[in-house]
């Protein structure tokens, strides 16, 4: 039983952070209709700023808002300079995905190989700002340490202040409305083009938020090739997958779903087999539900 | 209508290029070292992968991201075929193409069901999460991986003649056979039916085509030719382990298939020769001119990354019909 | 005024529009009738920004309405309802209202303009928390009519409204339509298929065939040429 809550502690942590970087993806998704593989470069290279930023400072308080927003500004660069002209151009045909898929796939590598040139072999560490060493229960550690409690802290309050934002402000309203029926809302004079790449900035800062609490949760540090970090993406995307890829609060679902399931085999099935089970686990979800657990039958939207 | 009459050829006409092409390379075969002739086995591989995937993508609108897996399968099941029948190596062939069809057809009936991002997440999954498996099974070989010989070339050919140029020859020889089969099959009946499905799911429905069974043929069809495609590549590396067939070899396949331009067949040599060419043509250049070892390590991946952004804003059907465009303006 | 000058427009290939020459002055109700594929929806499109124009011009009042963007010309006073109850479904009733306000950033006014869109269609206002999707199909262009009211229009163009709805809830919405135009001074462009109900409350009406004018005139006048009759009208 002590065994078993330790594993779903770990599993929660580790979903919470697979759930914001599914909500980097939903939220471009919704947005543009792009499945974004450069969300993974944009949380990468924003966990480098976030680093240096440590280094020199030596506060992660302050390193984790810088790199929010240095992710916010690159992801909102790649879509005003890349996607935009690219969806443009092709006649906002939304059947057509893979090109885009392709795009940004693309430019996931160019922003790799970039950071690659300028870290060379380097690595960016961001230790832990809090112990994660667990907290004593009765006697014996447990899984939840003050790092997990922080990390789990951030999650929560970024995803509040998120709802917030979509539920209670009229940007939130705007940003609904545009990715609902982006016609409807020209015509009611939202400037659905600055919406978007605002969309992609709040992604953007989602993802780096992912990548900076995944390094410190697991290695420390990251290099500009970092499995984790591939492992982050698709876990990510997987999440957003089952959640139903339109769907915020899906994407949460997602994420900690996924998370306990993959700690609960970790702990009691064997290793090799984490990625197996994720992918066992989307079918078994898309087979039930071909639109995800929170999707909508049939995308109604032009 | 002249330009129709142009573009009339005839299965003869085919004949005599793919002809034409095997006799080029047997030509180059005997000129070129050992080290040029591992370079176009590899050609020779990566042309049968990405054909598999424009066959799925760009004929019958279906998007993989995990065909790398499906590589990973054809491999292995050459590899344990060799092992425990020491069956000959077209044998190999031919199980590994049989074996990789029968998972495409499961993995097909699960995608036939799926659209846009749901498939594009489910075959992601598929790529990470199959070759993992290998080290949970000894039958596998775990992280080792398990050995796969094509063996020596038959004395017959001479003492000179090298393992590499054998690899050579029977990577090409795979794959104009497969590539005359491929080009048959898209021009058939079944062809014809996974174009209609891409343009228009619902008219294909109405002129009585099965999307469905439709769909998942042309998974099976296209794992099939992956299948091959990771045999050949066993073969050229002498070993199946997982780290051979991680997340970025598919990746790398659908940049291929997005070089040569997803829609057309047409232009799979020129997405093959460039994912084999532009690393060596990139650590070169940056040995000649700079020297920096953090630049030769960089340069190849941002080279292919940048290029193919370029072809995905320049080309988007791919440079075959970008040239057809504008010769026909 | 609403001065519209051979205006040109092209959907790929094809001519949608072949120089269309429209004159409304402020405060009228025009309506705009013809068969399907005459150009009507393709005359709201371009009016609002959404479609592109390959020739002529088009001004309402002092601006230039051609090469704007439809979020530019909201601001203009120039509002379009789209075809077939352009409301957001995944929206409540009152945030479909509000959005139709958001680009004025002033959420005084706009509770003031709910309000009286609320004394406009009280229907809506029963309506306010539940979901747009709930609504019926009256009540969904009462919501959508109700929306383009939230920017203050003076320029109301409306494309079939009467599209799929019952004929009692037909006549319901071209009297709120008839209505709203004469209490606000608005001036309103009517696409309409059901030529007979537009024609009784429009002062003047315009008939299109095939991207051209075919007729126009007073409303009364053309409900009267045995020619319109006989091939818009029915009878």
């Amino acid at each position: 039983m002590f065994e078993f809550i330790n594993t779903l502690l770990i599993g929660i942590t580790s979903g919470s952070i697979y759930s914001l970087m599914a909500i980097a993806i939903v939220l471009v998704w919704r947005s543009t209709r792009v499945v974004n593989f450069a969300a993974g470069g944009v949380a990468l290279a924003s966990t480098f700023v976030g680093a240096t930023i440590l280094e020199s400072t030596g506060s992660f308080w302050i390193a984790l808002p810088i790199g929010m927003l240095a992710g916010a500004a690159l992801s909102s660069f790649i879509e005003y300079f890349f996607l935009r002209p690219l969806l443009k151009r092709s006649g906002e045909k939304t059947q057509e995905i893979f090109l885009p898929i392709i795009a940004t796939l693309g430019i996931l590598g160019v922003i790799k190989a970039v950071l690659h040139f300028i870290y060379g072999d380097k690595i960016g560490v961001i230790s832990p700002p809090l112990s994660d060493k667990g907290f004593i229960v009765s006697g014996e550690s447990i899984a939840l340490s003050p790092l997990r409690l922080m990390i789990l802290g951030v999650v929560l309050a970024l995803m509040i202040t998120l709802t917030l934002i979509f539920q209670r402000t009229n940007l939130g309203l705007s940003l609904r409305a545009a990715s609902f029926a982006p016609e409807i809302s020209r015509l009611s004079g939202i400037r659905v083009d600055a919406i978007r790449t605002l969309g992609w900035a709040i992604s953007g800062a989602a993802g780096a938020t992912a990548g900076i609490l995944q390094t410190t949760n697991g290695a420390g540090s990251v290099t500009p090739e970092a499995f984790e970090f591939s492992l982050l993406l698709v876990f990510g995307f997987v999440a957003a997958v089952i959640g139903g890829i339109e769907s915020l609060v899906g994407a949460v679902i997602g994420g900690v779903t996924l998370g306990i399931i993959l700690a609960i085999i970790l702990m009691y099935v064997g290793g090799s087999l984490v990625f197996f089970a994720a992918f066992i686990i989307l079918i078994l979800v898309l087979l039930l539900r071909p639109n995800g657990i929170i999707g909508v039958k049939g995308g109604r939207r032009a | 209508m002249v330009a129709v009459h142009n573009r009339h050829i005839t299965n003869k006409h085919r004949f005599i290029g793919f002809f034409l092409i095997g006799l080029v390379v047997y030509i180059l075969s005997n000129i070129v070292d050992e080290w040029r002739a591992y370079q176009g086995a590899t050609v020779a591989v990566f042309v049968v992968a990405i054909a598999s995937v424009i066959l799925l993508t760009g004929y019958s609108g279906q998007i993989s991201l995990g065909h790398g897996a499906l590589l990973a399968v054809g491999a292995y099941t050459a590899a344990l075929t060799q092992i425990y029948f020491s069956a000959p190596i077209w044998i190999c062939f031919a199980a590994a193409v049989i074996m990789t069809a029968l998972v495409g057809a499961i993995l097909g009936t699960a995608a036939a069901r799926l659209s846009g991002p749901y498939l594009a997440g489910t075959t992601l999954a598929f790529a990470v999460g199959l070759p993992s498996i290998a080290n949970q099974f000894s039958i596998l070989g775990g992280e080792q991986g398990i050995s796969f010989d094509a063996g020596w070339p038959p004395l017959s050919l001479g003492e000179s003649f090298t393992q590499y140029k054998w690899f050579l020859w029977i990577a090409t020889l795979t794959a104009l056979i497969s590539m005359w089969w491929v080009q048959n099959i898209l021009r058939s009946r079944y062809g014809r039916s996974w174009r209609a499905l891409k343009s228009n799911e619902v008219a294909a429905e109405i002129c009585g085509i099965t999307i469905g069974r439709s769909k998942v043929l042309a998974f099976t069809v296209s794992a099939g030719i992956a299948g091959l495609s990771g045999a050949l590549l066993a073969m050229t590396m002498n070993n199946v382990s997982p780290s051979s067939f991680p997340l970025a070899l598919s990746f790398f396949i659908a940049t291929g298939a997005v070089l040569s331009g997803v829609s057309t067949l047409g232009g799979v040599m020129i997405g093959s020769v460039a994912l084999v060419a532009i690393p060596l043509i990139a650590t070169s250049a940056s040995d000649r001119w700079s020297g920096s070892q953090s630049l030769a390590t960089v340069l190849p991946d941002f080279i292919v990354s940048a290029l193919l952004i370029l072809t995905v804003f320049l080309a988007p059907k791919g440079p075959i019909e970008k040239l057809r465009s504008r010769h026909s303006k | 005024m609403l001065r519209i000058k051979n205006l040109v427009v092209d959907h790929g290939a094809i001519r949608a529009l072949h120089g269309v020459s429209i004159s409304i002055e402020k405060g009228q109700l025009a309506a705009v009738i013809g068969a399907n594929g005459a150009g009507k929806t393709t005359l709201l499109r371009t009016l609002s920004g959404l479609n592109k124009a390959t020739d002529g011009s088009a001004a309402w009042g002092e601006i230039n309405i051609l090469h704007s963007k439809p979020e530019s010309l909201v601001r203009y006073g120039i509002s379009h309802v789209s075809e077939g109850k352009s409301v957001i479904p995944e929206l409540t009733v009152s945030e479909n209202l509000e959005l139709g306000a958001l680009w004025r950033r002033n959420r005084k006014e706009s509770e003031k303009s709910k309000k009286d869109v609320v004394d406009l269609f009280p229907r809506l206002g029963e309506r306010l928390s539940q979901r747009a999707d709930s609504l019926s199909g009256g009540e969904r262009q009462m919501l959508a009519i109700g929306r383009s009211m939230m920017a203050k229009p003076q320029l109301l163009l409306l494309d079939e409204p009467s599209l799929g709805l019952a004929p009692l809830v037909v006549e319901q919405i071209f009297q709120s339509i008839r209505d709203l135009t004469t209490a606000l001074g608005l001036t309103v462009v009517l696409v309409e298929q059901n030529a007979m109900g537009a024609l009784k409350i429009a002062d003047i009406g315009i008939v299109l065939n095939l991207g051209s004018i075919a007729a126009t005139g007073s409303a009364a006048a053309l409900r009267d040429d045995p020619a319109v009759r006989a091939a818009y009208l029915g009878f």
